[in-house]
C-alpha cells in the first residue's frame, strides 16, 4: 500500500479498523451499493503528482493570462491590499474553522463578524447587518426577496437602468424563477430618473426599489426625494452602493433608504478574476427579522463575561426549511473577516485618503483623455469619484486592442451607442501611478482612428 | 484557548493609523463633489497602529478552533484537511490580479484552468459539465432547481411546480426549492433510515418537477432503491437532484450519473478540500447530464465568474491526488466513520443499525443519567457536545437530522489518523461515564474552553447586534 500525504493510514492501521468494524477488505464496506453503480475501473484522470509538479502547471497556466493594469471597474475595483491582510486571514484558527455553532470555541469568528456587522452598519448608516451574503448581485437579489417578504402579497420590484449590469442580471434571473415581476426606472442624462419611478409606482404592486449610489456610468446619483415617494408607495427603499465610496459620499440611512446592498470587494480585496468577493447586507432595525442569512450578538456568558453568539436564528434555513426568509448557509466569512481587518488598517482617514487620490487620479485621466480629441463628455457637469463615461469617436475594438498591446484594461465599452460614438468606462484607484496614466494616455494617442 | 476581551473598535485612539498610501501627486479635492452628495459625519471605524491590528485578529484567532487545531467531526461538513499548496496555488499573483471583464485573450490561462476542472469534475460525477457560478452548496442547489424549472418550461410543461425533499434532508434542500419557486412535498423515511418507495410512488404526478436527494443520505445510509426511485421519478416526467454535500464517500466508487441524477451540485469546501474559512468562502458548482447542458449558461445567480480562487484550490487538491488517490479518500472516510461508529455503540443509541458510509447518527447516550441527577434532568446531546469541547475536540453536529430527538451527528474524515480517532473514542466513553454517575459535570460544561456557556435567550431578546449598541 502506498502512503499519501493527506492520509495518515498505514496498512496496520486500515487492518484493525476492518476488524473493528467486521468486514474483510475496504471495497466490502460498499457491499450496500447495488453492483450496478460500484466503479470497477480508475478515473480518466492523470496521476498522483508532487507539490512541485503541481506548483509547476498552475505557474504555466500563470504564463498564458497576460498581466495588464486595470483602468476598468464596473463592479471590481483594484484597490491595494494592506499586507497584514493575508497574513492574518491566512491564519489556521480562522481558515479551517467552519460555521460558529459552538459558541465556546468559535468567539474569533464570532468576534470579528460582530466587527464587521458593526463597519458595515457605520459605513451605511443602517442599523442591522447581516454577517455577509455571497456577492453584492446576489446581497441586491437578496433584497428583493426581502421585500417581497416585508410587503406581503405585492408581486412587482423596480430596478434602475443605471444599476451594475451585472446586478441587474443576477436579480432578474432570481426574479424570473420567484415569480417576480421586474419594473424599470428609466435613465436620464445618466441618472436614475425621478419621474419615471413615479410613474412606475402610480402603476402600484410595488415590493421594493433599488436604486445605485454611484451608478454603472460612475455618477454619484442625486437621490433627493426618492425615499419619500417610495414610502409613499408603501414599498422598501432599497440602495446599491460601493462601500469604499461610502466613506466618503452620503450614506443610504442618509439618503432615507431602508436597506443598503453592495459588494465588499472595494475593500481591498483582489480582483482575483471575479472571487471569491462579499456581498453586504443591512437594514433599518424595523425589518431585522426578515434580513437573511447569519447574524451574531452580544450577551454575555454563565461567568458574566461578555461574549457573542449567532442570534435571532428563527429566521433561517435550518430552522424553518421553505418557509425560511433565504436559503443562504454557508456565506463568505472569510471576506468578511477580510474587509473588517482593511477598515480596521484604513480608519477613518485611510479611507478619506484612498478616495481623496482615486478621486483625483480619475479627473487627472479624463482631461488628458479629453485632451486627445479622441472623446466627448458622455454626461457633462455629472460629479463622479473614481469611475467615469466618455464617448469615444474611436470605434471600441480599435482602441481596446491598442491597448491590450499596450499592457493595458481600459476604456471598457458599456454596448452603448450616441450617434456614431461608443460609451467606454474608466476607473482610477490609488493604485494607478502618474506615470501609468501618462503612459495609458500615450498609448490613446497614438490609436489611428 | 485563552479569553481575550477586546473588540477592534476598544483600541483606538485618535490620530493612529495602519495603512500606507503613496503621496497625493494628483490634487484632488473631495469638496469638489456638491455636499448634498457627501456624507455629514466620517465614518465610526477604529484607529490603530498596525502592531494593534495584528494583535488583536491573532487574539481572536486564539479563541477559535478549526481543522488544523484538532479533530473536527462536524456531520454533513466534511472537515477533512486543507492542504497548504492549495492556498500557495490560489495566491498567485499571475490569477489574483486578473480583473474579471478582462478580454478572454488575456485570461487564457484561467479558462484553461476552468475546463480542466470542470473535466475533471465531470469525470468523477458522471454529469457532462458544470457551472461554477454558485459561490456554495445552498447557492447550487438554487442554481440547480432553476435548471430543473428551465427544462419543464422549455417543453411547455409548467404545471410542474412541486418538488420532493425527503424528511432527513439538509434544511437547504427545501429553503432553495423555496426560493426558486417551487413548492415542497415531503417523503417520509422508513425505520430503516431509508426513502419509503411505497410513499413516494404515491407522491408521484404531473405536477412533480423532480426530487432533491443526498446519497448517502444525512444519516450516511446510501439509498440503495436508488434505481428504483430514479425510474419512478423519470416515468413521471420528473428530474432528479443530487445533493452533492455528502458526495464524499463515493469518491472513487459510485458516479451521482449512473445512477441516474440529471443534476447535482458539490460542494468543493468539502469533498475537494477547500477551507470553510469560518462559514465561506465555498464553491457549489453544478453539473448537469447532456441532455440539460442548453440550460447552464442561462443560469446567471452570481455577478461574475463565481469563486474562482475557491476553484484553483479544488484543482489543486485534485491533481496532487490524482486518480490512484481520489478512490482512497472515499474509503478511508467510510472505513473512519464505521470504526467510530462500531467503537461507541455500547455507550450511544445507534437508532439504525447497518453500515454507514461517510457519516453516521446516535440518538443520544444510552444511560443519561438522570437516576443520579439531583433534579432528575440527564444529560442531553447539547452536553455531550459541550463536555467534548473541554478535551480539545470540535463537537459533532447536534439535533439534526431531524428523524431523532437527540441526534448526534459523526463524520470523521479520511485525513484522520487511527490514534486520534481512538482518543476520540476514549473521551466519548469517558463522558458516557461521567453522564451515568454525574450528568451535572456534562451539564455545565464546558470548564476549559475561552467561555462558559453562552445567554442564548438574552441574545435574541435584547439583540445588541453592533459596536454603536454598547456605547
Amino acid at each position: 500500500m502506498s502512503t499519501f500525504p493527506y492520509f495518515p493510514h498505514t496498512e496496520e492501521d486500515v487492518r484493525r479498523m476492518l476488524e473493528k468494524v467486521g468486514v474483510g477488505d475496504l471495497t466490502s464496506l460498499y457491499g450496500d451499493v447495488p453492483a450496478e453503480f460500484l466503479r470497477t475501473q480508475p478515473y480518466d484522470l492523470p496521476s498522483a503528482k508532487s507539490e512541485e509538479e503541481v506548483l509547476s502547471i498552475f505557474e504555466d497556466l500563470g504564463k498564458k493570462n497576460v498581466p495588464l493594469k486595470v483602468f476598468v471597474g464596473q463592479g471590481s475595483y483594484d484597490h491595494y491590499t494592506p499586507s497584514v491582510i493575508p497574513y492574518l486571514t491566512q491564519r489556521s484558527e480562522f481558515l479551517t474553522a467552519y460555521t460558529p455553532y459552538q459558541a465556546e470555541i468559535s468567539q474569533g469568528t464570532l468576534r470579528y463578524i460582530f466587527e464587521y456587522q458593526s463597519m458595515i452598519c457605520s459605513l451605511t448608516g443602517m442599523d442591522v447587518s447581516n454577517a455577509s451574503m455571497y456577492d453584492g448581485p446576489t446581497a441586491a437579489a437578496e433584497a428583493m426577496m426581502m421585500g417581497l417578504a416585508c410587503t406581503r402579497k405585492k408581486t412587482r420590484v423596480l430596478l434602475s437602468r443605471t444599476l451594475l449590469p451585472h446586478v441587474t442580471a443576477v436579480v432578474e434571473n432570481y426574479a424570473r424563477f420567484h415569480g417576480v415581476a421586474i419594473g424599470y426606472v428609466e435613465c436620464e442624462d445618466g441618472v436614475s430618473s425621478i419621474q419615471s419611478m413615479k410613474d412606475e409606482l402610480a402603476v402600484g404592486d410595488v415590493a421594493a426599489v433599488i436604486l445605485p449610489s454611484v451608478n454603472r456610468f460612475g455618477i454619484i446619483e442625486d437621490l433627493e426625494g426618492f425615499a419619500d415617494a417610495i414610502h409613499e408607495a408603501k414599498a422598501l427603499a432599497v440602495q446599491y452602493c460601493d462601500p469604499s465610496a461610502l466613506a466618503v459620499l452620503r450614506s443610504p440611512a442618509e439618503w432615507g433608504m431602508d436597506v443598503a446592498v453592495g459588494d465588499g470587494q472595494p475593500l481591498g480585496i483582489p480582483l482575483s478574476w471575479g472571487g471569491p468577493y462579499v456581498g453586504f447586507m443591512a437594514c433599518r432595525k424595523d425589518y431585522v427579522r426578515k434580513l437573511p442569512g447569519r447574524i451574531v450578538g452580544q450577551t454575555t456568558d454563565k461567568e458574566g463575561r461578555r461574549c457573542f453568539v449567532l442570534t435571532l436564528q428563527a429566521r433561517e434555513q435550518h430552522i424553518r426549511r421553505e418557509k425560511a426568509t433565504s436559503n443562504i448557509c454557508s456565506n463568505e466569512s472569510l471576506m468578511a473577516l477580510w474587509v473588517t481587518i482593511y477598515l480596521s488598517v484604513m480608519g477613518p482617514e485611510g479611507m478619506r485618503k484612498v478616495n481623496t487620490l482615486s478621486y483625483g487620479g480619475a479627473h487627472c485621466l479624463k482631461d488628458k483623455l479629453l485632451c486627445t480629441g479622441l472623446f466627448e463628455e458622455a454626461f457633462p457637469g455629472k460629479p463622479f469619484l473614481k469611475e467615469f463615461t466618455l464617448l469615444s469617436k474611436v470605434p471600441s475594438e480599435t482602441l481596446q486592442k491598442a491597448l491590450l498591446e499596450g499592457g493595458f484594461f481600459a476604456a471598457l465599452p458599456l454596448g452603448i451607442k450616441v450617434g456614431d460614438k461608443e460609451m467606454v468606462s474608466f476607473t482610477v484607484t490609488e493604485r494607478r501611478t502618474g506615470e501609468e496614466i501618462d503612459s495609458l494616455v500615450e498609448v490613446i494617442k497614438n490609436v489611428k482612428p | 484557548m485563552k479569553y481575550y476581551d477586546k473588540l477592534i473598535f476598544e483600541l483606538s485612539k485618535e490620530s493612529r493609523t495602519a495603512f500606507s498610501l503613496p503621496e497625493d501627486k494628483f490634487g484632488g479635492n473631495l469638496s469638489d463633489i456638491p455636499s448634498d452628495l457627501r456624507r455629514k459625519e466620517g465614518p465610526l471605524l477604529p484607529e490603530v497602529s498596525e502592531v494593534d491590528v495584528v494583535r488583536h485578529y491573532t487574539n481572536l484567532s486564539q479563541m477559535n478552533f478549526g481543522v488544523d487545531t484538532g479533530f473536527y467531526p462536524l456531520g454533513s461538513c466534511t472537515m477533512k484537511y486543507n492542504p497548504k499548496i492549495n492556498e500557495q496555488v490560489s495566491s498567485m499573483p499571475a490569477f489574483a490580479r486578473l480583473h474579471p471583464l478582462q478580454p478572454e485573450c488575456s485570461v487564457k490561462g484561467a479558462l484553461e484552468m476552468v475546463d480542466a476542472l470542470d473535466g475533471a469534475l465531470a469525470e468523477i460525477t458522471g454529469m457532462k459539465h458544470f457551472t461554477f457560478l454558485p459561490c456554495a452548496g445552498a447557492h447550487g442547489e438554487l442554481t440547480g432547481l432553476m435548471i430543473m424549472r428551465q427544462y419543464h418550461m422549455a417543453r411547455h410543461d409548467e404545471g410542474r411546480v412541486k418538488v420532493i425533499v425527503p424528511d432527513s434532508a439538509h434544511g437547504t434542500n427545501p429553503a432553495s426549492a423555496a426560493v426558486a419557486g417551487l413548492q415542497v412535498v415531503t417523503v417520509k423515511s422508513k425505520e430503516n433510515g431509508l426513502i419509503d418507495v411505497e410513499a413516494l410512488r404515491d407522491l408521484l404526478g404531473d405536477d412533480i418537477a423532480g426530487i432533491m436527494m443526498t446519497n448517502p443520505n444525512t444519516l450516511g445510509l446510501f439509498e440503495k432503491d436508488i434505481k428504483e426511485i430514479a425510474s419512478l421519478v423519470h416515468g413521471c416526467g420528473g428530474l432528479l437532484y443530487y445533493d452533492g454535500a455528502n458526495m464524499n464517500p463515493l469518491l472513487g466508487m459510485v458516479r451521482p450519473g449512473d445512477m441516474g441524477f440529471d443534476i447535482m451540485h458539490l460542494n468543493l469546501h468539502k469533498t475537494f478540500s477547500t477551507p470553510h474559512g469560518g462559514g465561506g468562502p465555498g464553491s457549489g458548482p453544478v453539473g448537469v447530464a447532456e441532455h440539460l447542458v442548453q440550460f447552464l449558461p442561462t443560469t446567471k445567480v452570481s455577478g461574475f465568474h463565481g469563486n474562482f480562487a475557491v476553484m484553483m484550490r479544488a484543482y489543486a487538491y485534485i491533481l496532487m491526488l490524482g486518480k490512484e488517490n481520489l478512490p482512497l479518500a472515499g474509503q478511508y472516510a467510510t472505513l473512519s466513520a464505521n470504526y467510530i461508529k462500531e467503537s461507541l455503540r455500547d455507550a450511544y443509541k445507534l437508532p439504525i443499525d447497518s453500515i454507514c458510509k461517510h457519516e453516521f447518527v446516535f440518538d443520544g447516550l444510552i444511560d443519561d443519567g438522570s437516576a443520579h441527577a439531583p433534579d432528575g434532568v440527564g444529560a442531553t446531546t447539547l452536553d455531550v457536545a459541550k463536555r467534548l469541547l473541554d478535551f480539545s475536540f470540535h463537537a459533532p453536529t447536534i439535533y439534526f437530522p431531524l428523524l431523532f430527538h437527540q441526534a448526534l451527528m459523526i463524520e470523521p474524515t479520511e485525513t484522520e489518523s487511527v490514534e486520534t480517532m481512538d482518543s476520540f473514542i476514549d473521551v466519548m466513553h469517558r463522558i458516557a461515564q461521567e453522564a451515568s454517575e454525574d450528568p451535572m459535570i456534562l451539564r455545565s460544561a464546558p470548564h476549559n474552553a475561552p467561555i462558559t456557556r453562552p445567554d442564548e435567550t438574552t441574545a435574541a431578546r435584547n439583540p445588541v447586534l453592533k459596536y454603536q449598541d454598547t456605547i
